[in-house]
C-alpha cells in the first residue's frame, strides 16, 4: 500500500518534471470551464477567437520573457520593445504607401529593431555584467524615448491591410489561429535546439556551464536577442489588435509577462521551466480578466478582484511548481 | 585598500557626480544651482529618500529581495492620508496612524508571503502591486480625492528650522535613524548576515523569518510615509501618484552602492543616490529638448551610471 502510493507520488513527481506546466494547464482548464458556465458564448469559436486575438501578444511577449528567465536573466524593457516596434512598423508601413507589401517590409525592420534592442539588453547586461533589473528597467526608458521620437503621440492609424487580414478569417478560419498554429510549430522547433538548452544549463548553474565549456556570456546576450525578436512578434499582435501605433502601448505589458511566466510553472531562478507554460500562464490571466468581468463584478471592483486573484494563483503556482521540483 | 575605504567608495562616487551635475546644470542654466533651487531639489529628493529606506532594506536581506510594491503602498497612502485629514489639522494624527498601519499590513502580507510560503520577492511583490492597483481603483470610485492639511503642507515645502522644510529634517532623522540600525544594533547587523549567507545566519542562531518579515513590514511603513508628504508636497492625492517610486527607488539604492545581491551596502549611499536621481531628471525637464529626446537621455545616462557601481564577477573557471 505505501509502497504503491510512493510509487504514485514519484510518477506525479516525474510527470511535472516533464511538464512543468501541468498546474497552469488545470488552472486554464478550470478556467474555462467557468468561463463557459457564466458566459457560454465564452465558450464558442467567436468567444475563443476574440480571447486568442486579444491575448496573443501577450502570450508571445511572455515566451519573449521565458528565454531570458530560463538563463536566470530578467528583462524589465519588453514592454517598451513592443511600444518601439508598434511605432516604427505603423510609421514605415504609413511612410511606404500602406500596401501589403509595406506590411511586409515593415515586419522584416520590425523583427530587425527588436532584435537589436534585444542585443543591446544582452551586450549592457551579460558582457558588460550590469545588473538585469536596474539596466533593462534603464534601457526601456531609452527604448521609449526613440519609440516618443518616432510617434510622438498615440493614434497614427495602421493600414486596413495591416489589421484587416490579422482580425480576418482566411478559409474560413480566423487569421490568428494559423498564428497560433505557426507559433506552436515554432516554440516546439525552439525548444530542441542548442540555444535553449544552454540556456537551462546557464539558469541552473551558470559557473558549472562556464566549467563545463560553455559560452555564458554569448549564451545569455543571444537569450536577450532572441527575447527582442519574440517582443518585436508581440508587437505585431498588438498592432493587428489596436490598429494603430501608440508609443507607451507596451508599458503595462511588462509585469503581465513576468507574472505569465511564473503562472507558467517556470522558475524565476533560471534553470527550469517551458514556454508552453508561459502560453498558458498569459491565456490564464486573460481568462481570469473575462471571467471577473462575467461573473458580474461591479466595474469597480474587477481589478482588485484580478488582483487578488492573479496573487493567489501567481502563489499557488509557486508552491505547487516547487513541490514538483523535490 | 582597507575595507572601510572599499564600503565608503560608491558614496564618493555618488557625491562627485552630485557636485558634477550641480555644476552642469548651472551652467545650462544659470540659477540652477541656487540655494533655494537646491532646497527644493532636496525636497523631492526626500520622498524618493523615504520611499527607498524600505527598498534599501529589503535589499540588504538578499535572497533576491526586492518590493515592487512600495509605488502602490505610496499611492494609497496619500489616498487615505488625504481622506482622513481632509484638509483640517485635526486629523493628521489619525491620518498618520492609519497609513503607518496599512503601510505595515501589506508589508506584513509581503513578509509572510516571502518567509511562511517561500514566494519569491519579485513575484509577491509584484503580485501585491496588482491587488494594490485594483483597491486604488475601488476607493477611488467611492470617495473623493481628499486634501492635505494646511499643517502638512507647510510642513513638507515651508521653512520650519534653521530654513529646512521639515521633510528634510525628517529625511535626516530617517538617515541617521538608518545609520544606527544598520551599523549599531542586533536587527541591523542580522539584516546583512542573512543578507550575504541565509544558511550561515540560520545556523548562527539568526530568527531568519522574523527579521525578513520585519524588512518588508518596515518597507511598507516607509512607503506609507512618504505617500503622507507626498500628499503634502502635492496638495491633494490623484490617480496612482507613487507609480513613479517603484523603480526608480531600486535604482537609487543600486547608485548608492548597494547591490541587488545584498548583503552590502548601507542607507547613506542611498541617500546620495536619491539626490543625484532627482538632479539628474530635474536638469532634463530644465533642459528644454522633447519629451523623447529626454527618455533617451535619461535612459543613456543611468545605463553609463550603472558603469560605476556594482558590476558582476567575470566568470573564471
Amino acid at each position: 500500500m505505501a509502497a504503491a502510493a510512493q510509487t504514485s507520488a514519484g510518477g506525479m513527481r516525474r510527470w511535472m518534471e516533464r511538464y512543468p506546466f501541468l498546474p497552469a494547464l488545470l488552472i486554464l482548464a478550470v478556467l474555462l470551464a467557468l468561463n463557459g458556465l457564466y458566459q457560454p458564448r465564452s465558450v464558442s469559436l467567436v468567444g475563443i477567437t476574440g480571447l486568442v486575438k486579444t491575448y496573443l501578444a501577450l502570450m508571445l511577449l511572455a515566451v519573449a520573457q521565458t528565454y531570458v528567465i530560463y538563463a536566470g536573466d530578467i528583462d524589465l524593457s519588453v514592454g517598451a520593445i513592443v511600444s518601439l516596434v508598434n511605432c516604427v512598423i505603423v510609421v514605415l508601413m504609413q511612410y511606404l504607401g500602406g500596401s501589403a507589401f509595406s506590411a511586409l517590409g515593415a515586419i522584416g525592420v520590425g523583427l530587425a529593431v527588436g532584435l537589436a534592442c534585444g542585443l543591446a539588453n544582452g551586450l549592457l547586461v551579460a558582457a558588460f555584467r550590469l545588473q538585469a533589473i536596474v539596466a533593462t528597467f534603464a534601457t526601456s526608458i531609452f527604448f521609449t524615448g526613440i519609440a516618443l521620437y518616432v510617434l510622438p503621440v498615440a493614434g497614427l492609424p495602421a493600414p486596413a491591410a495591416f489589421w484587416r487580414t490579422y482580425g480576418g478569417r482566411f478559409l474560413d478560419i480566423p487569421f490568428v489561429f494559423y498564428v497560433a498554429v505557426v507559433l506552436a510549430v515554432i516554440l516546439w522547433a525552439m525548444a530542441r535546439t542548442r540555444l535553449v538548452m544552454q540556456l537551462l544549463a546557464v539558469g541552473d548553474d551558470a559557473q558549472r556551464a562556464y566549467q563545463s565549456g560553455l559560452p555564458v556570456t554569448s549564451v545569455r546576450v543571444r537569450g536577450y536577442a532572441l527575447t527582442g525578436v519574440f517582443a518585436a512578434l508581440a508587437a505585431f499582435c498588438v498592432t493587428g489588435d489596436t490598429a494603430s501605433g501608440d508609443p507607451l502601448v507596451g508599458g503595462k505589458m511588462t509585469l503581465y509577462s513576468i507574472a505569465a511566466v511564473v503562472l507558467g510553472g517556470t522558475a524565476l531562478s533560471g534553470g527550469f521551466g517551458t514556454v508552453v507554460g508561459s502560453v498558458f500562464g498569459a491565456l490564464i490571466i486573460g481568462l481570469i480578466n473575462s471571467l471577473v468581468y462575467f461573473v458580474g463584478t461591479p466595474s469597480e471592483w474587477q481589478n482588485l478582484v484580478q488582483g487578488l486573484t492573479i496573487l493567489i494563483a501567481l502563489m499557488a503556482g509557486v508552491i505547487v511548481g516547487r513541490r514538483a521540483q523535490g | 585598500m582597507n575595507l572601510g575605504a572599499l564600503l565608503r567608495q560608491p558614496l564618493v562616487i555618488a557625491l562627485a557626480l552630485i557636485v558634477l551635475l550641480l555644476a552642469f546644470g548651472e551652467w545650462l542654466s544659470p540659477g540652477f544651482a541656487a540655494p533655494q533651487q537646491i532646497l527644493r531639489l532636496l525636497i523631492v529628493a526626500a520622498l524618493l529618500g523615504i520611499v527607498a529606506a524600505g527598498q534599501n532594506l529589503v535589499i540588504l536581506g538578499g535572497r533576491e529581495g526586492i518590493d515592487l510594491s512600495v509605488g502602490g503602498i505610496v499611492s494609497l497612502s496619500a489616498i487615505v492620508a488625504g481622506n482622513l485629514m481632509n484638509g483640517t489639522d485635526a486629523g493628521i494624527p489619525l491620518a498618520i496612524l492609519a497609513c503607518v498601519a496599512t503601510g505595515a499590513l501589506f508589508g506584513l502580507f509581503n513578509g509572510l508571503g516571502v518567509t511562511l510560503l517561500r514566494i519569491p520577492p519579485l513575484v509577491m511583490t509584484l503580485g501585491m502591486l496588482g491587488v494594490l492597483q485594483g483597491l486604488l481603483v475601488v476607493i477611488r470610485q467611492g470617495i473623493p480625492s481628499g486634501r492635505a492639511a494646511p499643517g502638512l503642507s507647510q510642513f513638507v515645502t515651508q521653512p520650519v528650522l534653521l530654513g529646512l522644510p521639515g521633510i528634510i529634517w525628517l529625511w535626516i532623522a530617517i538617515g541617521v535613524v538608518m545609520a544606527l540600525l544598520l551599523t549599531r544594533t542586533v536587527f541591523g547587523h542580522r539584516i546583512y548576515a542573512i543578507g550575504s549567507n541565509e544558511h550561515a545566519a540560520y545556523m548562527a542562531g539568526v530568527p531568519v523569518r522574523a527579521v525578513r518579515v520585519a524588512i518588508f513590514v518596515l518597507s511598507g511603513v516607509f512607503a506609507a510615509i512618504a505617500g503622507i508628504c507626498l500628499l503634502g508636497y502635492s496638495g491633494s492625492s490623484f490617480a496612482n501618484v507613487g507609480e513613479q517610486y517603484m523603480l526608480p527607488s531600486i535604482i537609487a539604492v543600486v547608485f548608492g552602492g548597494t547591490p541587488l545581491s545584498g548583503g552590502k551596502g548601507g542607507y547613506t549611499g542611498t541617500m546620495a543616490g536619491a539626490v543625484l536621481l532627482t538632479i539628474l531628471q530635474s536638469i532634463l525637464t530644465t533642459v528644454h529638448i522633447d519629451e523623447s529626446g529626454r527618455q533617451m537621455v535619461f535612459g543613456a545616462t543611468l545605463i553609463l551610471l550603472m558603469f560605476f557601481y556594482g558590476r558582476g564577477k567575470a566568470m573564471r573557471a
